[in-house]
């Protein structure tokens, strides 16, 4: 019993619960269809790559992953979200492949320059954007969801233009790599898992981790207490810009093209669900970072479980929502307390029967 | 040059009024606001000389001359007699597909051409697209061509255009709640998907295939395209008996399609040998996925890929071999448009509902045509002409 308090208190333990329930659904589906009870958790070597269905959702959650690591500094640091990442991924893709293609042309398959400043250019665009995000909440004071609601609507449209209004296709192998396979695993794994490492070096090593806390506990407090606060802020949505651009990267590269319009598509409304779905308050302060990513790779469960269930796409959305609305009441504090309620009472019963 | 040839059928046509009556010498008037000054001048000598021929005939060598040189004289100001201004409010530009449509448009609608493009980019934005078209009407334009970027809401200003006297022809997709349009320029989604049914039921005899697994990958849900493609080809497949697996939608992106296929791949291994994509991007997706995969697929293999649109990088892919039939989905609206404008300009009544011819792509020369809903279409290979001329 101790036991079972003990992992159920936990921090992280409800977002994993409701990765697990999520999953869950695939073992009682393979059952029910007479196939193998484990089929949708089996992973196995084809081709020399790992294939299964574990690794399509580790796969195909790294641009939410690392879309996610920003969101949570930013959520923390201004109790503001960031809407403009899906655009920005949009844009650092667009800038990347217009460098990769050179401007106009519209399908390649010769760099018209070095991978790596191709590259570079794409996550640098997204810092920039990142540091125009920052700079207008930090030091103008705008309100974050105001602040990011230009780059939301001007930064897809300027990678358009980048792309001079066209599909730009870069049919080039060593461009597609980031999108590819690593050996046996797939390139966008690795890339989540480097960015989440550093960032928790990061947090676990230097104070950021508590200074962006305390900016986004109080603000003020924390500048009379010498925390430069706007420079925290600002810094937080470079952050959330960098990770934009790494993840437009990898979203282009699996394509090997930039399709402004569709890159990054509501994939600003998911980070922020995976903020929320990993226990975070979207009203900043203390936050969780492991939790974030959990969330990140149970919305890719979900995606993953309705295709494998063959849900038809029609109704896949309201199936979405039912999840998301139970894993959000599950963590809800009055629901909380009501299951605590609920096994203080057993618990008296069970002591009065005792005695 | 065009412009002379167009003052002398303008003249010519003035003549031709002269001895109907002065009636329809105005309406010419009307039709050529631009150039009154040479118009009144000859309409003037015209009425002074009704009674004398041989006079009038004078008249209209002189005005010949006029023109001429007005129509040189004109030429920077850019507009002569035989101008027909047309508003075109376009749908974006989200894809290479309708890059090639507003391209076509601007092609064959040319100052060259004698008309005067007005070109709006609606940007996806359907209020934005409603005030373009009110904005046509402030201008007077002589016809509207609309994409609708919705199907309905259209009814008010089409009767504002109605009421202006301005001539509306919808292209590509659908008006539902009002006619108050002259024709509509697209294409048959449904008969796309049949022909993609038709020519997998000819090609699977060709070759032998006795059973069909069909995985659809589909369009955004919900839009036309994906509609009528999904119920044509499920119309042949359930008279044919075949089986469709599953069908999910991969929202025309190469991403979606890649996505899609990724877990059809895992659900039914070895199950399927027959993927039909919805348009290029979403087969090039499922290709990649299948490669990853370790499947077979394309001509000579074990899985069958059908797709729809045929860009120019989905016909390389269809003689490349890895797609083995693109049923193409024709963007350039823009010469029956003009047919349209031109029957309308002779007085004649267009059709209501005009298809555009539509090609059916393979690779392999083993079947020459298919019968479509009673009628025998051919097919084509590809080869690398048809794909430099593809948009």
């Amino acid at each position: 019993m101790s036991k079972l308090k003990k992992i159920t208190g936990m921090n992280l333990f409800l977002p994993v619960f409701c990765m697990i329930l999520v999953m869950l659904v695939n073992v009682i589906f393979d059952i029910a269809n007479g196939n193998f009870a484990f089929n949708f958790f089996t992973i196995s070597l084809r081709n020399g790559m790992l294939y299964g269905r574990l690794i399509d959702i580790l796969n195909r959650g790294s641009e939410i992953a690392i879309l996610a690591i920003g969101m949570t500094l930013v959520v923390s640091a201004s109790a503001g979200t960031d809407i403009s990442v899906g655009s920005v991924m949009s844009l650092a893709a667009s800038f990347c492949c217009m460098l990769l293609a050179g401007y106009g042309v519209a399908s390649t398959s010769e760099l018209a320059m070095p991978l790596i400043i191709g590259v570079l250019g794409g996550i640098l665009m997204g810092c920039v954007c990142g540091a125009f995000n920052g700079f207008l909440v930090a030091y103008l004071n705008v309100q974050p969801m105001v602040a990011t609601l230009i780059l939301f609507s001007a930064a897809r449209a300027i990678g358009l233009l980048l792309c001079n209004n066209l599909i730009v296709y870069v049919r080039n192998d060593s461009f597609g790599f980031f999108g590819g396979f690593l050996g046996p695993i797939p390139t966008p794994i690795v890339i989540a898992a480097l960015c989440i490492l550093v960032m928790s070096l990061l947090l676990r090593y230097t104070a950021l981790g508590l200074y962006v806390q305390s900016v986004g506990i109080n603000k003020k407090a924390s500048r009379i207490a010498g925390i430069n606060s706007a420079k925290i802020i600002f810094l937080c949505y470079i952050v959330c810009g960098l990770c934009a651009g790494i993840a437009g990267i990898v979203a282009s590269s699996r394509i090997t093209s930039a399709d402004s319009n569709n890159i990054g598509l509501n994939f600003e409304l998911d980070a922020i669900l995976a903020v929320a779905l990993g226990g975070n308050s979207l009203g900043g302060g203390k936050f969780r970072l492991a939790g974030s990513i959990i969330g990140a790779y149970t919305i890719q469960a979900i995606t993953t479980t309705l295709y494998a269930l063959g849900v038809s796409t029609e109704q896949a959305p309201v199936y979405k929502a039912i999840v998301v609305i139970l894993i959000v009441t599950i963590q809800a504090p009055p629901f909380k307390a009501f299951v605590k309620r609920l096994s203080a009472k057993r618990e008296l019963t069970k002591g009065g029967a005792a005695a | 040059m065009k412009r002379k040839i167009v003052s002398v059928l303008m003249c010519a046509s003035m003549t031709a009024a002269l001895f109907a009556g002065c009636g329809g010498s105005s309406d010419t008037a009307a039709d050529a606001p631009a150039n009154d000054a040479a118009a009144d001048k000859a309409e003037d000598k015209a009425d002074d000389a009704a009674a004398d021929d041989a006079a009038a005939d004078d008249a209209a060598a002189d005005d010949a001359a006029a023109d001429d040189a007005a129509a040189d004289d004109a030429a920077a100001g850019g507009s002569d007699g035989g101008t027909i201004t047309i508003g075109f409010a376009q749908v974006g530009h989200e894809s290479d597909w309708r890059t090639a449509s507003t391209k076509s448009c601007q092609d064959v609608f040319s100052t060259e051409n004698g008309y005067d493009l007005q070109f709006v980019d609606c940007d996806n934005d359907a209020a934005a697209q409603i005030e373009a078209v009110r904005g046509f009407i402030q201008q007077a334009v002589d016809y509207i061509i609309i994409d609708p970027i919705v199907s309905t809401g259209w009814d008010t200003v089409l009767t504002e255009c109605e009421d202006a006297g301005i001539p509306v022809i919808v292209i590509d997709r659908t008006i539902d709640d009002s006619d108050k349009y002259v024709s509509w320029v697209g294409s048959n989604f449904k008969t796309e998907g049949l022909a993609a049914g038709e020519w997998l039921k000819a090609y699977a005899a060709e070759k032998g295939i006795s059973e069909i697994n069909a995985l659809v990958i589909e369009g955004s849900t919900g839009a036309s395209a994906t509609l009528g493609r999904t119920e044509g080809f499920k119309e042949i497949a359930d008279a044919n008996g075949w089986t469709i697996l599953d069908s999910q939608t991969g929202d025309f992106t190469e991403a979606g399609g890649q996505e899609v296929m990724e877990s059809y791949c895992k659900s039914y291994e070895g199950k399927f040998n027959v993927v039909v994509c919805q348009n290029d991007n979403e087969a090039f997706g499922a290709m990649t996925a299948m490669k990853n995969a370790g499947v077979e697929y394309g001509v000579g293999k074990d899985v069958i890929v059908i797709s729809f649109d045929a860009c120019t990088a989905g016909l390389e892919k269809v003689m490349s071999g890895d797609i083995n039939a693109d049923f193409e989905c024709n963007p350039l609206a823009a010469p029956d448009v003009e047919k349209v404008i031109q029957t309308l300009e002779s007085g004649g009544t267009p059709e209501k509902e005009i298809y555009m011819t539509e090609h059916w792509y393979v690779n392999e020369d083993i079947l020459s045509s298919i019968t479509v809903d009673g009628q025998e279409q051919p097919l084509t290979v590809v080869t690398q002409e048809i794909i430099d001329a593809q948009y």
